[in-house]
């Protein structure tokens, strides 16, 4: 058990980080951190060395997450898949150069609600790999063990989220602006 | 190189991925491409701020009830 507890505080914020950008809830997110924890205790016998012990839980925690999102969507299916034919984001639109320092133009707070409103307007399937691969670090590979996708489908969707996300970020950041962050993001 | 060409490889250039020879390439079409210029340094840049700002954060008293509340369940099994 103190070998698990160690494992809990070594992974606990990044499966919480995770969960709250799949369900976009934080009461779901606190569970989907509990569940996946006892799920991947319950599960220690079926770990299989080959895969990275925080890989394994994170797909544990991915699965979780999209459950309780089909929970709160009162039983309709959320999966990976959802949404991702759109065509947004295959050819940047907005050119516009940024500040050069668009950090400088917002304080923490407002810079996070830009942040969080940015993300969260992201299909599922094209966040999901966003954060694994770009805020959590996950190779390409290991994000796409990680969710059962092709290495081609990984860096297809890896970079329509990035191009979406410069794109809507550019409303905020480009030359001339700050500009009011809208409305409040969880 | 076209601009579309360019962008199916933003992501190796993106990741210091590409092979030296594309690598070339891609540097040549840089240099006389505004637009995908701005396009592959503000992506880079949007790289940058989702990961160096913690956007959701778990604060320690809420980590704390967590893990307590973890542990318990996994003595139980």
């Amino acid at each position: 058990m103190a070998a698990y507890e160690k494992l809990v505080r070594q992974y606990d914020r990044q499966v919480f980080r995770i969960a709250q950008h799949i369900v976009q809830n934080r009461e779901d997110a606190e569970d989907v951190v509990q569940d996946a924890f006892l799920k991947a205790y319950e599960k220690l016998d079926q770990f299989q060395g080959n895969s990275k012990f925080y890989t394994w839980l994170v797909r544990i925690a991915v699965n979780e997450s999209l459950m309780r999102l089909r929970k709160r969507r009162t039983g309709r299916m959320v999966s990976i898949d959802e949404d991702v034919t759109t065509e947004e984001g295959s050819m940047p639109r907005d050119l516009a150069d940024w500040s050069p320092d668009p950090e400088a133009l917002y304080g923490q707070s407002e810079m996070g609600d830009i942040l969080r409103k940015t993300i969260q307007g992201l299909p599922p399937g094209f966040r999901v790999v966003f954060v694994l691969r770009d805020v959590e670090g996950l190779s390409t590979e290991e994000t796409a063990e990680t969710l059962g996708l092709s290495i081609p489908a990984v860096k297809s969707r890896l970079l329509r989220a990035r191009l979406q996300l410069r794109e809507r970020l550019s409303r905020y950041f480009k030359r001339g602006e700050p500009k009011q962050a809208q409305g409040g993001a969880k | 190189m076209t601009c579309t060409e360019f962008l199916a490889q933003l992501d190796d250039m993106l990741d210091q991925d590409a092979a030296i020879p594309l690598r070339a390439d891609l540097e040549e079409h840089l240099r006389s491409c505004e637009h995908c210029e701005i396009t592959l340094n503000t992506t880079r840049k949007t790289i940058e701020i989702y990961r160096s700002h913690e956007i959701y954060a778990l604060p320690d008293d809420l980590r704390e009830r967590l893990q307590q509340a973890i542990l318990a369940k996994c003595r139980k099994c």
